[in-house]
């Protein structure tokens, strides 16, 4: 009897040893059948996916999640956040644990080709800055040789700082802690004299933690090109098109005056074909991406376009208080594009 | 005999062979190491098939890659320009730094505070009991935040640095320290003191010959501390006495020069310290009692000295039963040390994390991680094992 249990338990890994795993189903039909969109975000970062009193998830990043489920399952509210760090981000897209990666992530060669991912537009154009207490007296990075240094680990932050100071033949201490309330108070301590990370990480951490924001200055010099893009998984080129152009939807409707008020009255008496064709009420834009007809529509009516997003999360009416300058649409003098959307 | 042999071949040829108890020995293991073989086989072939379909590059030919990262602590040298590979030496030898000091102070620490338990005053019993069942009750993770948090937030800033002694600067950066400027006399003064070590043991070899043979005693002790002092000083008086100290001084940011010890480090060795000394101490507390009474009250019958009683008679017993669980102690110290990811101390696991991050090969540098635990665990078992059988009741 144990004997022939063994048997048939080694048959079964002889078995299972040979089979490959069955192939994936595709990244929309996973969503549609569970019915929400798994989207990867920070740990908490003011301005970009920050949990509020209630427990919601507010900010850019966590915008541009809802928007994509309201132009696949029609809810801007079908959204799971899943929280993860610095570190772990690429191995919960990576293993499926999330569908998007919305997690003010930079865009660049490696990550690209190793990482097994791919990107979609940028959502916000940053470069990484210092921040330091406005007593030590220091006007510009050139001055910080020999300073203590506060970043997180795994990530370009970490690499374009040690880039800085091997360029410009200074010498620096970094700390490097992983947990992003653990860094904060690590700087806000006194452990480091600096604090780097993207501007507008720098800005939403004065703004949220500092007891007295004015007590710390974010230096002038900007010394990265910081591309916060979402990523998705490599090999799904239907999903990977669907949040592309989910996010180029945003910015076509800020360019075309199209908003979250305006749109209903937009999609019945527009004359624009431009207008018409991004709302779905002429042509079968939707069904080219797998989705409903009114993809666009319930993403800019329930979440806003991207100005919306914008101004909403890290604008001049919020403590982050950022302009738009890069970010501002391309007609205006930023580097917002949108591909045509036909 | 010729009935017996019968009688054998008889019941072998009967009997199935599946019930010969040699043939299922065998089959069994043939079928355990098939299915474990199996179950590793089917993992690794589907993690190679997973990385593979989601493009991962994988493989070890990163560790050649400039790493392009700084660290703060390293005991060789390393920048930025350095290769993964040598970020993850650099990370070993952290590991390596705290561990081997933690595991030295846990079992100082730990011996004084088992004994202080069982001391006879109330006020150092009671103490040392507090001391044991708060430090092993709280999370060792939560002590080193404590550490980490009394060590930067109660310190001032460099510029106010408390200075008790001169060239001694005590801030939320560390403990700064003068320390002597590298000389090749370094080096020799450390080939004399090997030196000593040796003579010292000679010397106690010989001081215990005599004994053996005269009754005779000889202060072996304290010649050897003699030794160990004056090898290495005549050394350096030789050299010429070359004795350039370099003196830490604030120099715009933080200090430089001189000796650092930084508050990751303090935190972290004072953490693992702290908390791995209380179990050593219970350990140390039960070794001791479970030495019979009767044995020390014969020694003092016999005339021996107190010392000499604990030295002789209670200690030699009492290690036979303290090695084995410290062992296990001084693996759960290595262990822990990687809890250093969550307070900042560069040791592997922080290294591997963010090479990890950068590269992406997270299998490889798991991989590295489980391969230097288990290489670091199997020495500290083989020498405390070692230790052990060294002390072993040795019996006629």
């Amino acid at each position: 009897m144990r004997l022939k249990s063994l048997l048939a338990a080694g048959a079964v890994v002889v078995i299972a040893g040979s089979a490959l795993p069955a192939a994936a189903q595709g990244t929309l039909d996973q969503i549609v059948e569970r019915g929400e969109v798994n989207c990867g975000v920070t740990t908490g970062l003011a301005g970009f996916s920050n949990p509020d009193s209630e427990g919601n998830w507010t900010g850019l990043d966590a915008d541009i999640c809802r928007a994509v489920a309201a132009a696949i399952l029609g809810d801007a509210e079908a959204v799971n956040f899943v929280p993860a760090t610095a570190q772990q981000r690429f191995q919960v897209l990576q293993s499926g644990e999330v569908d998007l990666l919305s997690r003010v992530t930079t865009w660049t060669l490696t990550r690209d080709t190793s990482l097994g991912l791919n990107f979609a537009p940028t959502t916000f154009y940053d470069g990484q800055g210092f921040m330091i207490p406005k007593d030590l007296g220091v006007t510009s990075a050139m001055e910080l040789d020999g300073a203590t240094v506060c970043v997180q680990p795994g990530t370009t932050t970490e690499l374009n700082l040690a880039d800085f100071f091997r360029a410009n033949d200074m010498e620096f201490e970094p700390v490097v802690i992983e947990q992003l309330d653990e860094v904060n108070a690590a700087y806000f301590s006194g452990r480091c004299d600096v604090y780097t990370t993207d501007a507008s990480g720098l800005a939403a951490t004065r703004a949220s933690v500092a007891e007295n924001p004015d007590d710390h200055i974010i230096l002038p010099e900007l010394i990265s090109k910081e591309p916060l893009s979402p990523a998705v998984r490599q090999g799904d080129d239907q999903f990977l098109d669907i949040v592309k152009w989910v996010v180029y939807a945003l910015i076509e409707a800020e360019e075309y005056g199209v908003n979250s008020e305006n749109v209903d009255d937009l999609l019945e008496n527009s004359s624009n074909p431009v207008v018409r064709r991004l709302l779905g009420a002429s042509d079968e834009l939707g069904g080219h991406l797998g989705l409903s007809n009114e993809w666009a529509y319930n993403a800019i009516k329930q979440v806003g376009n991207y100005g919306e997003i914008f101004e909403r999360n890290v604008g001049s009416e919020t403590p982050l208080n950022l302009e738009r300058g890069y970010n501002d649409l391309w007609t205006r003098g930023g580097l917002m594009y949108a591909m045509p959307v036909r | 005999m010729a009935l017996n042999a019968e009688r054998d071949t008889r019941v072998s040829s009967s009997t199935p062979f599946w019930y010969d108890p040699k043939f299922r020995a065998i089959f069994f293991q043939i079928v355990t190491l098939a299915a474990v073989i199996g179950g590793i086989g089917y993992l690794v072939g589907n993690t190679i098939t997973n990385l593979e379909r989601q493009n991962v590059a994988s493989g070890f030919a990163f560790l050649d890659r400039e790493a392009g990262f700084a660290i703060a602590e390293h005991m060789v040298s390393y920048s930025a320009a350095d290769t993964y590979g040598r970020a993850f030496v650099v990370g070993i030898l952290n590991t390596f730094r705290v561990a081997l000091l933690g595991i030295i102070l846990a079992t100082i620490i730990g011996v004084i505070m088992g004994v202080a338990r069982l001391s006879n005053n109330w006020l150092v019993a009671k103490l040392a009991s507090i001391y044991v069942e708060v430090m092993r009750n709280i999370p060792l993770l939560l002590q080193l935040f404590i550490w980490y948090g009394v060590i930067t937030v109660s310190l001032p800033g460099p510029r106010d640095a408390l200075n008790p002694i001169t060239g001694v600067f005590l801030s939320n950066r560390g403990f700064m320290v003068p320390a002597p400027v590298e000389h090749p006399i370094h080096f020799y003064m450390g080939i004399a003191f090997l030196l000593a070590l040796v003579a010292s043991y000679l010397l106690y070899r010989w001081a215990k010959r005599r004994q053996i043979a005269t009754g005779q005693q000889f202060p072996v002790y304290r010649t050897a501390l003699a030794l160990l002092i004056g090898f290495p000083l005549i050394a350096w008086v030789v050299g010429g006495a070359p004795a350039v100290v370099e003196v830490p001084e604030l120099r715009g940011f933080n200090f430089r020069g001189g000796m650092s010890l930084t508050p990751e480090f303090a935190a972290l060795l004072f953490g693992l310290t702290f908390y791995t000394a209380a179990f050593i101490a219970e350990i140390v507390r039960g070794g001791i009692l479970a030495v019979s009474h009767g044995q020390s009250e014969a020694a003092f019958a016999l005339g021996l000295r107190r010392g000499m009683v604990l030295r002789f008679i209670v200690l030699p017993q009492a290690l036979r039963i303290i090695i084995p669980p410290t062992t296990s102690q001084y693996l759960n110290l290595t262990k822990n040390s990687s809890l250093a990811v969550a307070i900042g101390y560069p040791d592997l696991v922080s290294i591997g994390n963010t090479t990890m991050n950068q590269t992406g090969q997270a299998v490889e540098a798991i991989a590295i991680f489980m391969a230097v635990y288990l290489v670091l665990s199997l020495t500290i078992s083989v020498l405390m094992n070692w230790y052990n059988r060294a002390i072993a009741l040795v019996e006629r």
